[in-house]
């Protein structure tokens, strides 16, 4: 590994979090703009992610606190994995295994609105996993390798010939960033018909856990973002950043301007999405190589 | 201000009322007052909640949620009676199945007058309440740390 390497996946792993907090209370800042309010202060989050800590502990939940401390750990690794340059199809595993911990944590509970949004977190992730491994599948056919620095450093921006897949991502973007219409396991607003869905029995230690994984992930799926512009350049990097700041906007707009769908609508729409842009694209590249 | 009082988020729980106060918490989240300057979320969930927000008076039949959900939430907590029938039962005072005011079920830290309460009188017992919820934060730190010196 090279120190370039080290050095981002260190800047990731510190980094991460504060630009995760930032990104999440300026998404509650132009939310509320967009209600026209005047919404919390920046770093809202993380004083909300301090006074959880600073909560009394649960007598029960401690099996919770478990699942989800590890969730958050591979998490993290996926992130330093992605960041350093390493396997795509490695990180993008990685990244379902720290979903499935935090639906375990879920599932682990007895309460009903915790096991119906974790449920609805499992068609969720049937909803957007195909897309995901396209995405993969698509930077090897373009690249030639699964290896995230290769991809980054092959010469030509991937957007130019994955721009169905970009397409397919931002979608299931929406799922991932947890943002309505498909917020449907769990929402980062208060006060839905499912409660609080997956985190609803997480309390104390353990819901501020819950946040800091939510600034890891969003930050590592805005990577992926970048990803499609990297060309090797400065340019590449900055287009990638300016096109990352403006689907997370749009996602926000997006956010606010839907009621909630029904898991069938999920499916029904990921689904379709991930084969006519994700397969699709994959298919022309083939046909255009042949 | 520490961190416990830049982030209070309640839970809203309406007893026997007219509703009428319960309509003035709902609009504390409007535009208008908009309480999320504060950092206040309306939870819906005890598990999540610092402070438990009560309007109407406590009957006999939702004696027992009331209990319940003051239990659900973890320490530290408040609990701010909205509106005359929730200090003391207010005009359903007398009738057969209204118990009194929350205090006959829970203990109560902060009364906020008024028939229906006004959102910027509900706003002020919150900010009231975010002190108690400062020292009650203070007394669980020190047990905290006694716990793991034990331990």
């Amino acid at each position: 590994m090279e120190s370039v390497q080290i050095i981002s996946m260190v800047c990731y792993v510190i980094s991460a979090p504060l630009l995760g907090l930032l990104l999440a209370g300026a998404d509650r800042i132009i939310s509320a703009r967009m209600q026209r309010r005047k919404g919390p202060p920046i770093l809202q989050p993380y004083y909300d992610v301090r006074k959880l800590a600073d909560k009394e502990r649960p007598s029960a939940g401690g099996v919770q606190e478990f699942y989800v401390l590890c969730s958050l750990i591979f998490m993290v690794i996926t992130g330093a994995v992605f960041f350093a340059g390493g396997d795509l199809m490695l990180a993008v595993f990685m990244l379902m295994l720290s979903t499935v911990l935090l639906l375990v944590a879920a599932f682990s509970s007895n309460s009903p609105y915790s096991q119906i949004g974790a449920e609805r977190e499992l068609y969720l992730t049937m909803a957007y996993e195909p897309m995901v491994l396209f995405t993969a599948i698509g930077f090897y056919v373009f690249s030639g390798s699964f290896r995230i620095i290769d991809i980054a450093t092959g010469g030509s921006m991937p957007i130019v010939h994955l721009f169905g897949i970009f397409i397919g991502f931002v979608f299931i973007l929406t799922i991932k960033l947890r943002k309505s219409p498909f917020d449907i396991g769990m929402s980062h607003h208060a006060h839905q018909e499912l409660v609080k869905g997956i985190s609803t029995e997480f309390s104390g230690k353990t819901l501020a856990m819950t946040e800091i994984i939510h600034w890891y992930e969003n930050i590592l799926l805005l990577g992926f973002i970048i990803l499609f512009f990297c060309d090797g350049s400065i340019l590449g990097y900055v287009i990638g950043l300016a096109v990352c700041i403006s689907v997370y906007v749009f996602e926000i707009l997006i956010d606010n301007s839907f009621a909630r769908m029904k898991w069938q609508s999920a499916l029904k729409s990921a689904w379709p999405v991930a084969l006519v842009f994700g397969l699709g694209n994959i298919i022309v590249l083939f046909a255009l190589e042949a | 201000m520490s961190n416990t009082s830049k982030s209070p988020w309640l839970i809203h729980y309406d007893g026997s009322s007219c509703n009428g106060c319960d309509i003035e918490v709902l609009a504390c989240l409007t535009p208008l007052y908009d309480i999320e300057r504060f950092g206040i979320i309306n939870t819906g969930n005890p598990k999540h909640a610092d402070i438990f927000l009560v309007t109407g008076s406590v009957n006999e039949k939702n004696a027992p949620v009331i209990r319940q959900i003051y239990e659900g939430m973890l320490e530290p907590k408040a609990v701010i009676a909205v509106g005359v029938c929730a200090a003391s039962g207010g005009v359903f005072r007398r009738c057969y199945n209204v118990v009194g005011g929350i205090d006959r079920v829970i203990p109560v830290d902060v009364y906020v007058p008024g028939c229906a309460a006004r959102p910027e009188a509900i706003i002020d017992g919150v900010v009231k309440g975010l002190e108690i919820l400062e020292k009650k934060r203070d007394t669980v730190r020190a047990s905290k740390n006694k716990i793991s010196e034990v331990s």
